[in-house]
């Protein structure tokens, strides 16, 4: 009962209500289909490039790469003497020019010869010594244990002609690996297991000291 | 009829804007993710040599760089390389120094892999290059990158 009086009286409400404000419901009913409630998504994607310029100036891109060395440490206790045979001299000079165990040299023949040197393939007695290792994968080696490079510039040498220089001895190191991994595993250096670059590592261990300067 | 024309033209022929935000938003997110915050301004002008055996650096977090090279204004500051490290220009002897700094934030289990890149310019001359390596030798600072572009020759 009471609720049917309610609800006649909410009828009787809006009748009138619909009678009396006739035009202004419908200018309300209008109003609402043409007002959109969602926000512009242009704005947005402005906001979103704004910040995405920012980010492209504020940020640098480029990769941290060139070559990596590991400096010797300082000497403390007394210096370790080599044999004569066991050290190529790679010298360079405030002129830029190469010198290799005495001898002037172009810098494109310095890979082959550092190549030779290292490998010592044909065991002879002007260049290092060969020790037997026993190496994992490999069994008994005869590897240049010993042998190491030393690399001097002068004050005056250019930038650009010592990396060229450390590049292609580094570069000689590389290739040797290279084709030590090729022969026994059919497979580049760089996709074997840690431990088997490592072995070769052994085999191939890189000694170039950059140490002492010349004056 | 009329009215059926009407509806069909107010629906506009033109992509909705609405997923734009959504894809400038992916290349926001990609770029703050891969990108490193430009920490220091050149001050010097540091052409890298090339070379072919050059190698990525793994850790970003753990390099430090040395800038060598000759200023930009070295009409008023003269040719002389100097060096830079973070925003100032720096002696030698400061090195040691900005290497402990380094040292003091970082923590034990990564020191080992601290590693210096020496970004310098390829006409200096290596007096100033071996000044600042004998310094890294006297700090036992010894994990060394020549900075270098990569070249086919």
């Amino acid at each position: 009962m009471i609720m049917e009086f309610t609800h006649q009286v909410h009828l009787e409400y809006e009748c009138s209500a619909h009678q009396l404000n006739k035009t202004w419901l419908i200018n309300l009913l209008v109003m609402r289909r043409s007002l959109n409630t969602e926000f512009s998504m242009g704005s947005m994607a402005d906001i979103a490039f704004l910040l995405l310029i920012f980010f492209l100036v504020a940020t640098t891109m480029e990769v941290d790469q060139g070559i990596i060395r590991k400096l010797p440490p300082m000497l403390v206790s007394d210096p370790v003497t080599f044999h004569e045979r066991d050290i190529l001299e790679v010298l360079i000079n405030r002129d830029n020019k190469l010198m290799v165990e005495g001898e002037e040299t172009d810098i494109a023949e310095l890979r082959a010869l550092a190549k030779e040197f290292i490998a010592n393939p044909a065991n002879e007695s002007h260049l290092p010594e060969k020790v037997s290792l026993h190496i994992d994968h490999f069994g008994d080696v005869k590897v240049t244990k010993k042998h190491v490079i030393s690399l001097r510039s002068d004050r005056g040498t250019s930038y650009d002609m010592y990396i060229a220089v450390q590049n292609e001895l580094v570069g000689a190191y590389n290739e040797l690996r290279e084709e030590l991994a090729q022969s026994r595993w059919n497979l580049p250096f760089l996709s074997l297991s840690e431990e088997r670059k490592a072995a070769i590592a052994v085999i191939y261990p890189m000694k170039i000291s950059e140490a002492e300067p010349n004056n | 009829m009329n009215k059926m024309k009407r509806t069909l033209q107010s629906k506009e022929n033109s992509i909705s804007t609405a997923s734009l935000p959504d894809v400038v938003f992916m290349l926001l997110f990609f770029f703050m993710v891969t990108a490193v915050m430009r920490e220091t301004e050149l001050k010097i002008r540091v052409n890298l040599p090339d070379a072919t055996e050059v190698k990525k650096l793994e850790n970003k977090s753990l390099v430090r760089h040395i800038f060598i090279g000759k200023p930009h204004t070295y009409k008023q500051q003269g040719v002389l390389p100097l060096i830079q490290i973070d925003d100032s220009f720096l002696d030698v002897e400061d090195i040691p120094e900005s290497i402990e700094n380094w040292r003091s934030v970082i923590t034990e289990s990564d020191l080992p892999k601290l590693t210096i890149s020496l970004k310098v310019d390829k006409e200096t001359q290596m007096g100033i290059i071996t000044d600042v390596k004998q310094i890294m030798r006297k700090t036992q600072m010894l994990k060394i990158n020549y900075a270098a572009l990569q070249s086919n020759r």
